[in-house]
């Protein structure tokens, strides 16, 4: 009798840990890279922060241009992501050993590391293409202002030519970029957030906005915003962990005391007293 | 009488709506000034002799251009002003200094007439010489006025017979004294030479260079070109920082360009009150030659001179810019009375050429700034404090099984003393 009971508040316990687990990938999925239409994906880039063109994360930008140049594009990243920005460049037929490199910088433009992928590599000579990755740090909701921690908002790619001859100047190149994320869930949940996204020209263009309430033709200088808005920052799988935790905790508090307290009635007392 | 009321009433709402209906556009329209304006692009094509060589696609190089700017004229979008001027189109005898001088413009930069643009650009014929710097100059005068943005685009086939005067050096003339004007540059058919002639004069202004081998690369290339320009992009504000803190000029949230030197500092201000974040960052652009070791330093600073936060950055190799940039978000204050505080913003390269190079004009900064509101600070590390893991679990678990035994024990005491009493 008292060995069913404890082996079924056992049972319990065990399904109820598995809850958390489960409940690991589900919140918030809904960003992740499931936007890719292709149609709409930009096929030029733009030659300075200024002037980046923005991407969406999952669409394959394309953009033709010349050895040497610098190609600058513009993504969103929200809190709890992993980004990878993946870019390809296909060289000219002839050409010298030269090397390409791609530079993720954040809404404030300071550099952000890779934390792997190949973010330099050098194509010898007469190579077709280049392949270049970066996977950057887990974006947090907050940190300090003296870290240099990836925070929410825009995100600029860079992408050039670091070494090359100068018969090799000016050669037609072709390079696509593609930015996906990873979702990493309640593990990167940090408190405090930001009042706003890390979004250059958002304190400008959002009192603009809210004067003539439509500044769609207006130049700003990132109007970047990821599927579904900017995360509002409350919500993580903490919750479900913290909350079956007290359960769990509930339910081996009842079962400790029932192992104390044997199966029902005491055995001393005589039946009928 | 009540009735009349209401109507009079009634009535001033009505003007009330239709006179704030009214001031609003107006307030906007004072408010951007980069939807309005529409950007200009002067081509700039070089007909000098040369241009006869037969190397594109079978024909001449100058067929090859004419073809492309056929194309480009007809897919030029309405709103951009376009203009074109010729280099050595006039003038083909052997003196040096009138073959200097000869550049004209083919076709004023304004709203486009494609058949008049077309006609003009027929009867062009390879005559002289090829003067880059001068050519570029004027083309600079061609776009003064108007708030858009302005692009040069000079399509060349051979290095600038203009010399002493350095069309590489114009261009950064060019670029200090306007403010967003771009040059971009097409090589036909080039040699190395003419590649760091027209790359060079690209960098110098945040240009492209592309050489060009066929027609449809140059057709797809200067539609390209265009249709960037069209692009509506922030024009930035100039601005001089001082040398110190005092005097500094007082910034607001917005774009701003600005010229330092190698090694040279620059201040700025801006005022954050209570509650408000600054987010800044800076972009110091390399438009010459440096050596390949670099760096940017952003300091905030209070006006007592104790430094706040900074940001740095520092590289090595080929690159168009090095930038970095900062976040201070100021705490709430309790006091009824508290004022904005004034933030020093010093801004240092560490930039340098070899002995040759040009020191003046300064190389370009670009400075964003924004003040926006800032939440309190973090009070934990983890999310609203809350736990997670197995290791959360197990701690949970152990410590509720403890708790019920405990508490069982203890009843089972205290029954089992009442039951003795």
């Amino acid at each position: 009798m008292r060995i069913t009971r404890v082996l079924g508040a056992t049972a319990l316990m065990l399904g109820l840990a598995v809850a958390p687990a489960t409940a690991d990938s589900s919140p918030s999925a809904s960003a992740a890279s499931s936007s890719s239409d292709a149609g709409s994906a930009p096929t030029t880039a733009g030659t300075s922060f200024r002037t980046a063109v923005e991407i969406e994360q999952g669409q394959d930008a394309t953009a033709s241009a010349s050895t040497g140049d610098y190609l600058y594009w513009s993504f969103a990243a929200d809190a709890g992501r992993r980004p990878t920005v993946k870019a390809t460049v296909k060289l000219p037929s002839t050409h010298a050993a030269q090397s390409w490199q791609i530079d993720v910088y954040d809404g404030l433009r300071r550099r952000q590391a890779c934390q792997y992928g190949a973010q330099t590599r050098t194509a010898e000579q007469g190579v077709s293409s280049v392949e270049l990755a970066c996977v950057l740090r887990t974006v947090r909701a907050w940190s300090e202002p003296w870290g240099n921690d990836p925070l929410p908002g825009t995100y600029y790619v860079r992408l050039t030519a670091l070494s090359l001859a100068t018969a090799d100047l000016g050669q037609p190149v072709h390079a696509s970029v593609r930015v996906d994320s990873k979702d990493i869930g309640g593990a990167a949940a940090v408190d405090g957030s930001l009042a706003k996204p890390l979004v250059p020209g958002i304190a400008v263009s959002s009192k603009s906005g809210a004067q003539d309430g439509d500044s769609s033709k207006a130049a700003v200088l990132s109007s970047i915003e990821p599927d579904g808005g900017w995360d509002s920052g409350w919500w993580s799988d903490r919750w479900v962990w913290t909350g079956v935790g007290a359960v769990l905790a509930a339910l081996a508090g009842i079962g400790g005391y029932t192992l104390t307290r044997g199966s029902g009635r005491p055995s001393r007392v005589p039946p009928g007293a | 009488m009540i009735r009349t009321q209401r109507l009079a009433a009634g009535v001033c709402a009505l003007l009330a709506t239709l006179a704030a209906g009214l001031a609003f556009p107006a307030a906007a329209a004072a408010g951007e000034p980069t939807s309005g304006a529409s950007p200009k692009v002067d081509l700039v094509l070089d007909v000098s002799g040369s241009m006869r060589t037969r190397d594109i696609d079978g024909g001449t190089r100058m067929a090859a251009a004419k073809q492309a700017f056929n194309e480009v004229l007809d897919a030029t979008p309405e709103d951009v002003q376009l203009g074109i001027r010729t280099l050595g189109a006039n003038y083909p005898g052997n003196d040096r200094q009138t073959g200097c001088k000869d550049t004209a413009q083919l076709y004023p930069v304004s709203t486009l007439d494609r058949t008049e643009a077309k006609t003009a650009v027929a009867t062009l014929s390879p005559t002289g010489w090829t003067p880059i710097g001068p050519a570029l100059l004027k083309a600079a005068d061609d776009l003064t006025g108007g708030d858009g943005s302005k692009r040069i685009v000079l399509i060349t086939d051979g290095e600038d017979t203009c010399a002493p005067l350095d069309p590489c050096e114009v261009a950064r003339e060019i670029a200090a004294k306007g403010i967003g004007m771009t040059i971009d540059t097409l090589g036909l058919v080039p040699n190395t030479k003419l590649n760091k002639q027209l790359s060079c004069i690209a960098e110098a202004t945040g240009g492209t260079y592309t050489s060009v081998e066929h027609t449809d690369e140059l057709t797809d290339k200067v539609n390209q070109l265009v249709d960037r320009a069209a692009d509506p992009v922030v024009t930035p504000v100039a601005t001089e920082g001082a040398a110190q803190c005092i005097g500094a000029p007082t910034l607001k949230s917005g774009l701003y360009t600005d010229r330092e030197e190698f090694g040279q500092q620059r201040w700025y201000k801006v005022d954050v009150n209570p509650g408000q974040e600054l987010r800044t960052s800076v972009s110091v652009a390399a438009d010459r030659a440096v050596n390949p070791s670099y760096g940017v330093l952003l300091r905030a600073v209070t006006l007592n001179g104790r430094e706040i936060v900074r940001g740095e950055a520092a590289g090595s190799g080929r690159t168009d810019a090095i930038s970095t940039g900062l976040r201070y978000p100021k705490p709430e204050s309790d006091e009824d009375d508290a004022t904005a505080e004034t933030v020093c913003l010093q801004v240092t390269n560490s930039f340098s050429a070899a002995s040759g190079v040009k020191t003046t004009p300064g190389m370009p900064v670009e400075l964003t700034v924004d003040v926006v509101d800032s939440p309190s600070k973090a009070s934990d590390v983890a999310s609203f404090g809350l736990g997670r893991g197995w290791w959360l679990l197990g701690l949970l678990v152990l410590v509720g099984f403890l708790a019920g035994l405990i508490w069982g024990w203890l009843s089972r005491w205290r029954v089992a003393v009442w039951r003795t009493n």
